[in-house]
């Protein structure tokens, strides 16, 4: 049996949160005391330490709308791209177990480049060199940039997941394919009705860790300018003065808010895992 | 070495014919000059010791394994053949593994009901009710809605076969359909072999039963190496063994 989610546990919040400690309840517990004690160990210091400003309670109220709308557009953001990605993804995955050698070989190779490049190098081509607007049968489209950067994301996405789907298709035993074969089915009736509705239950679980991965990613937006939190939890620590005391807890605010979507997302793969665990 | 077929009387004309059929897997020859000629309505049973090549040889038959050398004649289509029309070839020959490969997506009804509907792109109603008709032959009614993980071995197995015989096939290849089973599934596996049989269907059977080998089949082959040491009726292969490798074999697998 493949195990996918180990060429994917490198996400600091699942790995950190699923190393160290066995079991489960306390894993969970110390990995959100840990989150939530930097963040009101933080919050507390500044209001301390702040003294003839607002209090960063009062701060963080106030920009708390605002920074959750830009986590929003992450999450708009991640969502997009993985499905581009897994749409791009699953055809180029099949492609490269075609048996006509040229198509394996150009799907294999534009995987292995998108796979093996650094996914901000991506990002920064994508918003840098895609144009700004489109002229479609005269009909100006424009091509904002938080459009580019979901596909800079989608890319790496794409090319993960084609390899998703190559391994969970060759997990499948060849007696599945024999059979098939000696059945009468072609290789493409196989592969959609016999092969690939085996894979999806095998896909899962590193699909969503490689979303999660994807999720935490697109804060590199903020590098090329897209509206996210990051970008706006920088501007919010400009416009209150850019105060040092405030960094901790703002970032933090971030940082929580992303904990709290990935975790139960790796939490939940790994059920999933546990429960799928392939029996043939 | 070749072996010529024995002549035989009393059955139908030659349906499968192998000449001199030659395989390796790099440098391991498999096959090595096989010669055999099975009548339409004949039981042939292939024993021999693992890695004898039994499974290779059964598997040349419909094209699931290229061959080097040598002629496979099914129905007078010719096997080694680059333009071979496979479908053609595979509808006329069904096949069942040792390991079932059932598909496990899907209930033994439809696992029965895929191909006629996919392949053969036969009607849903008719194709359900022969599937049902199967089911009920190799004594699995009511099963119809079970997945192949809620079924044992020898049920799987049945479905396999019933999967196969969907196809509406004039040969049967059986490839240590019993290896895996325990000696009660076993039996039911090889009690649906046998009404094949009897029905008449054309039934290559490689196995370790020789039970099976001395009352099911009209001819028994034994292999070893590559090549058909020996070849005759079940009551001449065990009641008189003429080669010395025949004798060794069955004086330890009885």
């Amino acid at each position: 049996m493949l195990r996918f989610r180990d060429a994917f546990a490198i996400s600091p919040f699942i790995g950190a949160s699923a190393g160290a400690v066995r079991d489960c309840r306390h894993t969970c517990r110390a990995a959100l005391f840990v989150a939530a004690g930097v963040f009101v160990g933080s919050t507390a210091l500044a209001a301390v330490t702040g003294s003839g400003h607002d209090s960063v309670f009062t701060i963080l109220v106030r920009w708390a709308p605002l920074l959750l709308w830009g986590f929003l557009f992450n999450l708009v953001i991640s969502v997009l791209s993985m499905a581009v990605g897994t749409a791009a993804g699953v055809p180029l995955g099949i492609m490269q177990l075609s048996p006509l050698r040229p198509l394996a070989w150009v799907a294999g190779l534009v995987i292995q480049f998108f796979r093996n490049a650094p996914w901000l190098v991506l990002l920064f081509m994508c918003v840098m060199l895609l144009p700004f607007e489109f002229h479609v049968f005269g009909v100006r489209v424009p091509f904002p940039d938080w459009v580019k950067s979901v596909i800079g994301f989608a890319l790496p996405a794409m090319a993960n997941v084609a390899e998703i789907v190559r391994g969970a298709v060759q997990s499948v035993p060849t007696g599945q394919w024999e059979s098939s074969e000696s059945l009468g089915f072609t290789r493409g009736q196989a592969m959609m009705q016999i092969i690939l509705p085996q894979c999806i239950k095998r896909m899962l679980p590193p699909w969503m860790n490689l979303y999660s991965l994807i999720a935490m990613s697109t804060v590199n937006a903020s590098v090329v300018g897209v509206n996210e939190m990051l970008t706006l939890t920088s501007q919010v620590h400009a416009a209150e003065g850019s105060r040092p005391e405030l960094l901790a807890p703002l970032y933090s605010f971030a940082l929580v808010c992303f904990f709290l979507y990935a975790y139960p997302i790796g939490k939940w793969t790994e059920r999933l895992e546990r429960k799928y665990q392939v029996k043939d | 070495m070749t072996t010529d077929p024995a002549p035989r009387a009393g059955l139908g004309e030659t349906i499968v014919s192998l000449r001199d059929v030659t395989k390796s897997f790099g440098l391991l020859t498999v096959l090595n000059g096989i010669s055999l000629d099975v009548a339409r309505g004949e039981t042939i049973c292939i024993v021999g010791p693992s890695g004898s090549g039994k499974s290779t040889l059964i598997r040349c038959i419909n094209a699931l394994v290229p061959i080097d050398r040598g002629s496979i004649k099914v129905e007078g289509i010719e096997v080694n053949d680059p333009k071979l029309n496979k479908l053609a070839l595979r509808r006329k020959v069904g096949i069942v593994f040792q390991s079932y490969n059932l598909f496990p997506h899907k209930t033994a009804l439809q696992n029965i009901m895929m191909a006629p509907i996919t392949v053969l792109k036969q009607d849903r109603a008719e194709v359900e009710a022969r599937a049902h008709a199967l089911l009920k032959k190799v004594r699995l009614a009511g099963k119809e809605d079970a997945y192949p993980g809620e079924l044992s071995g020898g049920q799987q197995q049945r479905v396999a076969i019933a999967r196969s015989l969907a196809m509406q096939p004039d040969i049967m290849l059986f490839d240590e359909v019993t290896a895996a089973l325990d000696p009660e599934t076993k039996k039911e596996v090889l009690f649906t072999i046998q009404g094949l049989a009897r029905e008449g269907m054309t039934c290559l059977v490689v196995t370790h039963e020789m039970a099976f080998a001395r009352e099911v089949s009209n001819h028994v082959y034994f292999t070893e190496g590559g090549v058909i040491v020996e070849h005759a009726t079940p009551a001449a292969f065990f009641g008189h063994p003429q080669d010395p490798r025949t004798r060794e074999f069955l004086s330890q697998i009885l």
